[in-house]
């Protein structure tokens, strides 16, 4: 991740979009604002900077618009602003991410925890409302608590449903490594939300079944 | 295709990102075996209780002052403050 101030997406032209474009951005990229609020939110974890943090994307956006052609993808190419604009303008203050590493977390790791894949004759289906149990606030704690290479591949693939090839667009890293970060970064938040749950005692009505 | 292998490729099956032929393979053995169809099943509801607790409103005034900004209201305008 270089200094890349307007992107590799056209939107450091500084061409001011000509205004019948104006309509059609509306028409086009607001719907996607309430999406790009909460992939910010998780990314900045500040409200404040959350609100910048859309405004300057749609403002990039806008301005680049010109230059964005038609029949290809807008919302990643929204996504793609918001996390140049997030890396380069917010993450600047720290100078480079964080290089930290997740522990290695099982497969199934809430479901392995429930009972599931170890009876052979899965008689009880455990099932995932104990994870509606939990809080709204907690489950988002949890997700911004991830290290940030993590977090923002999970928040792509999961809140957002990119394909694997969209995201290492975005984020511009090799799929090999979108997937990588996916999957330990899905796995890192299902023990943190397990974490939770065992805390708050939001265990699922089984006869303790498993110790510890 | 036996469990452990199954389980090596459960991202990569919800996501929609292996072959047809590897697919396949993996709903095969779904079919065959209750406990690894139960856990699938499982991440699609982590999944879908994940995302729905994930979202948010866009606070009014957010929304006014980017229309603001790209110039599609007038800067004039009255704004809530």
């Amino acid at each position: 991740m270089r200094d890349d101030p307007g992107g590799r997406d056209g939107t450091g032209g500084g061409y001011p979009a000509a205004v019948a474009d104006q309509a059609t951005f509306a028409d086009q990229a607001m719907p996607y604002m309430s999406a790009l609020y909460a992939a910010a939110l998780r990314m900045t974890r500040n409200p404040s900077d959350a609100e910048d943090l859309v405004q300057e994307t749609f403002l990039r956006a806008y301005r680049g618009f010109g230059g964005f052609h038609e029949g290809t993808n807008l919302k990643a190419w929204l996504y793609k602003i918001l996390t140049n604009t997030f890396i380069n303008q917010y993450r600047a203050k720290k100078r480079r991410p964080d290089q930290v590493d997740l522990d290695d977390v099982e497969d199934f790791y809430i479901f392995r925890r429930l009972g599931g894949l170890e009876a052979a004759e899965a008689t009880r289906t455990p099932e995932a409302e104990v994870l509606e149990g939990i809080p709204d606030s907690e489950v988002k704690e949890a997700l911004e608590s991830i290290p940030e290479q993590f977090r923002m591949a999970v928040i792509l693939a999961d809140v957002e449903g990119f394909s694997y090839k969209e995201i290492a667009d975005i984020l511009d890293v090799p799929i090999g490594t979108v997937m990588s970060r996916i999957h330990r970064g899905r796995r890192a938040l299902q023990k943190k939300l397990w974490d939770y749950a065992e805390r708050n005692n939001l265990r699922p009505r089984v006869e303790s079944a498993t110790g510890g | 295709m036996d469990c452990q292998e199954t389980h090596l490729r459960v991202y990569e099956y919800l996501d929609g990102e292996l072959t047809v032929w590897k697919r396949r393979a993996i709903a095969r053995h779904l079919d065959e075996c209750p406990p690894c169809a139960e856990g699938f099943t499982f991440e699609i509801d982590l999944r879908r209780v994940i995302v729905s607790k994930c979202t948010e409103d866009v606070p009014a005034e957010l929304k006014i002052r980017i229309a603001k900004a790209l110039g599609l209201v007038d800067a004039g305008e009255p704004g809530p403050d």
